[in-house]
């Protein structure tokens, strides 16, 4: 099935590159007696969500004070209160579609999560995360391409690394080949891939001089042939299963299908944005509870459709920073600090809300006005990759971190 | 011999056949062996001005510019005012929201207030049991009933300014005074997919950003702070002393109109506004002096406060206009960046643009931008101190800075050929221009651009759009490009008609060279 360059270019990659990998961290990577991998999808949320109004902390009286207009009301209420998941914190009710997955546990929430860097930028915050180096703008690389790097594979196929997206995303570009899409279909030339166009190009890109465009060439021609014969188009979501239209909630279902054809994908990147709720945010209703209604009924989808394929995958969400604790003067929130982060899988610890809350005290804010991080987001990382994809070497995927399993906040089944 | 030497008339025939639009491998591999200048070369580097200071040669383009003489061109496109470009018009002409007012157009193509609620209502009515496509049954019925007191939809108004950019790349003579339009506007992007933006994006391109495109920075600065576009896009317009009186009471609301953004759920006490940061944090960060340019949180914070006040009358009806309120003003003194600004209303702001605007991290930062966009993503570091140092000496003359980056021998060096990878927009712009091809209709190629990852002025981040390889290079991207090259060669976009006199091949535009400027 796989093409001779395909074999060889991922063996000599290694070979060259990280040295030969030993048998046993190819195989962590495989579910038992399976050919299906074990599957990690990374969902960014772009613009900043802000974590206070998804993951409510109904139980802090100071939450409600400085947020007179947007503030989710307590549980009890009926439909215009926080949905509540143990008595302190409950989630908002326009995520109504994830609490069923939080009833059967595969659904857990991390709160007071975030980059330890003191930006308030989007652009510098979304950089960290993505390269996965806090206050270090030179990393060439993003963290989820470390990732694949420092796991070499002689089975790779060319959708190891996926991005649903129509440009490659900063988490996925590095040495590492990953694949970048705006939709399946579309990733085809007129006239087909094996036409005599499509050789003609082929032909081009192979002898151009060694550059980023060769590479990309190589790639895109090798994916496309790929796809053809894997045809994942043909997995229609399950029964009953309806995803939210958009461009978000159809490359969730893009992903599905991906994983349905097995065409090999071991990491998944798709972004999100309309976050930065500046003016008019809300509480019940309002843009937020907009934006939130199609990133849970997408979620919700997700699961459904993959069915006991669940066991094999995480998915974890991830926004660059949180908002200001007080409501600014326009019914929005500024750009704060801490965050959360949502983790849904098979092998999660679902159910309940992870890490130590550290409370909206005046003394306890960063910088006087922002939820203090308590969890680093490379620590949910770390968790999800050692434990989920059995990775060994995260000072690869992050370095200048000691990630250590002692700060893992305990979102996946030891 | 050299390596690179074959058969001179082999290669002569290989730059005549691919109409001279991209510089071939062949060339760039004698970067580093001098060598006599050639014909060759003086068409490579005539080639070369015409990829960075405009959108790629057209059929017959090179041979124009020999005729006129380089420098003589180049000198030209630096004074795009001296350039006649009568053929542009006929282009636009079918184009009828371009010269509209913002006003006009939210008279005229906004879905009425009416309109807007009888859909509110009809969703509230179907509840949340009705499917996606109910509710977009029911909202288009609606629509119907509203469209002919309108003279187009929102949606024709993006188009149009969406076909007006790409078809002003095509075909207009001024191809430098494009790519400076362009690159203002991705630098002080507004996103048109943000509430009214959409109706004001038209009038700030055409009476903000392009009439100072070539003028004083700080000109151009002070009239994006002042539009209604930024004012809205970033939240100044809301932005308020804390301890201002409440927006809700009669006098201040007379003076705003009224304000559906914000709406007031029933039964809500009337509520102070306060202050929001987004603009502050930006206007520094992206603006002027960059994210490393040595700005706090505090000075954030400072400049917010400076700046209230600084708002608009009518956001969403009749004229949108620039007002400063000194109701809702902060009177308090404040610091700047280590500057004392004395409590001064409107003033304090003023002075906030031209302390930031004569900054040296706003030289630099600016002088780096530019010099990526003309000479490689990491632009040489002494080119970058020489143009930083003609902003500070011309106190930030835009002309003088272009014209040291593009009159440097970093830009003419070999080195720098080549070295740029298309972005979406001008893959696209050059493929139609290098096929000679007539754009009657410039919506499919704006289709193609948005597919490709940068829909026009639709960019939802103030970041606005790369201009590095590698956020354009990817195997979709690369795919999207490929077809876009078959479809062009086989006459296949809609609205846009091949030459076929000249014919130019699918592996010409497709090429890797092609992806280059």
């Amino acid at each position: 099935m796989l093409t001779r360059r395909i074999f060889l270019k991922s063996t000599g990659l290694a070979l060259v590159s990280f040295g030969v990998a030993p048998k046993v961290l190819l195989r962590t990577a495989y579910a038992e007696g399976s050919r299906r991998r074990k599957t990690l999808v990374v969902v960014f949320q772009r613009g900043a969500c802000d974590g206070l109004n998804v993951v409510v902390p109904h139980g802090e009286e100071a939450y409600r004070r400085l947020r007179p207009t947007i503030a989710i009301p307590a549980p009890g209420g009926g439909r215009e209160a926080a949905l509540d998941l143990d008595g302190f914190f409950g989630l908002h009710p326009a995520l109504e579609p994830l609490l069923p997955l939080w009833k059967e546990g595969s659904l857990a929430a991390v709160q007071a999560v975030g980059s330890p860097d003191a930006t308030r930028s989007h652009f510098d915050a979304q950089d960290f995360m993505e390269s996965g180096t806090p206050g270090r703008k030179a990393t060439e690389d993003g963290w989820l391409n470390r990732l694949v790097q420092s796991r070499p594979d002689s089975e790779a196929t060319p959708f190891r690394a996926v991005a649903m997206t129509p440009t490659l995303p900063r988490i996925l570009s590095g040495r590492a080949p990953a694949v970048a899409m705006a939709n399946i279909r579309d990733f085809d030339l007129r006239g087909g891939g094996d036409g005599l166009a499509a050789r003609g190009f082929e032909q081009m890109y192979e002898t151009a001089t060694q550059d980023l465009l060769h590479g990309t060439g190589q790639e895109t021609f090798e994916a496309m042939q790929f796809l053809k014969k894997s045809d994942p188009g043909r997995y229609q979501p399950a029964a009953g299963v309806e995803y939210p239209r958009g461009r978000y909630g159809d490359s969730l279902k893009q992903v599905a299908q991906l994983l349905k054809a097995d065409v090999g994908v071991e990491v998944a990147f798709t972004d999100v944005g309309g976050w930065d709720h500046h003016a008019a945010e809300g509480g019940v209703q309002g843009q937020l509870a907009a934006r939130l209604r199609e990133f849970g009924q997408a979620l919700a989808a997700f699961r459904r459709d993959l069915g006991d394929r669940m066991q094999d995958v995480v998915l974890v969400t991830m926004t660059e920073f949180g908002r200001t604790v007080r409501e600014n003067g326009n019914r929005g929130t500024d750009h704060g600090h801490a965050s959360f982060a949502l983790v849904l899988g098979g092998d999660v610890r679902g159910g309940r809300v992870h890490g130590r809350w550290p409370g909206l005290a005046p003394d306890k804010l960063y910088e006087g006005r922002d939820l203090a991080i308590t969890t680093d987001f490379r620590d949910v990382l770390g968790e999800v990759l050692a434990r989920h994809l059995g990775a060994r070497d995260l000072s690869r995927v992050f370095p200048g971190y000691a990630v250590s399993s002692t700060r893992f906040p305990g979102v996946m089944r030891a | 011999m050299r390596k690179n030497a074959i058969c001179p008339s082999r290669r002569a025939a290989a730059l005549a056949l691919s109409l001279v639009v991209a510089i071939p491998a062949a060339a760039l591999a004698s970067k580093k062996a001098p060598r006599p200048a050639t014909e060759d070369d003086a068409l490579i580097v005539i080639v070369h001005a015409l990829n960075r200071l405009g959108y790629g040669p057209r059929p017959g383009d090179v041979e124009r510019v020999r005729a006129i003489g380089l420098d003589e061109w180049i000198d030209e496109q630096l004074h795009p005012d001296r350039i006649p470009d009568p053929a542009l018009a006929a282009h636009l002409a079918s184009l009828r929201t371009i010269r509209l007012s913002t006003g006009d157009l939210l008279a005229h193509y906004e879905v009425p207030r009416e309109a807007k609620k009888e859909i509110q209502a009809r969703r509230a009515e179907l509840g949340d049991g009705a499917s996606e496509e109910q509710m977009r049954e029911a909202q288009r019925e609606l629509m119907q009933k509203y469209r002919d007191r309108m003279d187009g939809t929102p949606q024709e108004v993006v188009q149009e300014l969406q076909s007006a950019k790409i078809l002003r790349a095509v075909y207009s003579e001024r191809q430098l005074d494009e790519v400076m339009a362009d690159f203002w506007m991705n630098h002080f992007n507004v996103f048109a997919g943000k509430g009214p933006v959409k109706f004001m994006v038209g009038e700030y391109e055409r009476d903000v950003v392009r009439p100072h495109a070539w003028g004083k920075f700080e000109d151009l600065l002070r009239a994006t702070a002042e539009s209604p576009a930024m004012l809205f896009y970033l939240d100044n317009w809301l932005s308020a002393d804390p301890n201002a009186p409440s927006f809700n009471d009669r006098g201040a609301r007379s003076a705003f109109g009224r304000r559906p953004f914000v709406p007031r759920p029933a039964g809500e006490p009337a509520r102070k506004r306060g202050l929001n940061e987004n603009y502050a944090r930006e206007i520094m960060e992206l603006h002027t002096l960059g994210v490393d340019g040595g700005y706090t949180q505090k000075d954030v914070t400072e400049v917010a406060r400076c700046f209230t006040g600084w708002t608009m009358r009518n956001p969403r009806q009749s004229q949108p206009q620039f007002l400063f309120d000194e109701r809702i003003h902060d009177r308090g003194d404040k610091v700047v960046l280590g500057h004392r600004i004395r409590s001064g209303g409107k003033n304090e702001g003023d002075e906030v643009i031209h302390l930031l605007a004569t900054h040296p991290s706003t030289a630099r930062f600016l002088s780096y931008k530019l010099a990526r966009r003309f000479v490689a993503d990491e632009p040489p570091k002494a080119l970058v101190d020489r143009a930083a140092e003609t902003f500070r000496k011309t106190a930030g003359d835009i002309r003088a800075v272009v014209k040291t980056i593009v009159a440097s021998p970093e830009f003419a060096s070999p080195a720098a050929r080549a070295a740029k990878v298309k972005t979406p927009f001008e893959f696209v712009v050059s493929a139609a221009r290098a096929s000679g091809a007539e754009v009657d209709d410039a919506r499919a190629l704006a289709g193609r651009v948005a597919a490709m990852g940068m829909p026009l002025y639709l960019q939802q981040p103030p970041t606005g759009y790369k201009d590095t390889a590698d956020a354009w290079v990817s195997t979709s991207g690369l795919l999207a490009r490929l077809n876009l090259a078959l479809d062009l060669a086989a006459g296949k976009v809609r609205g846009v008609s091949a030459d076929p006199s000249r014919p130019v091949s699918a592996q010409t535009l497709g090429s890797p060279e092609f992806q280059r400027r």
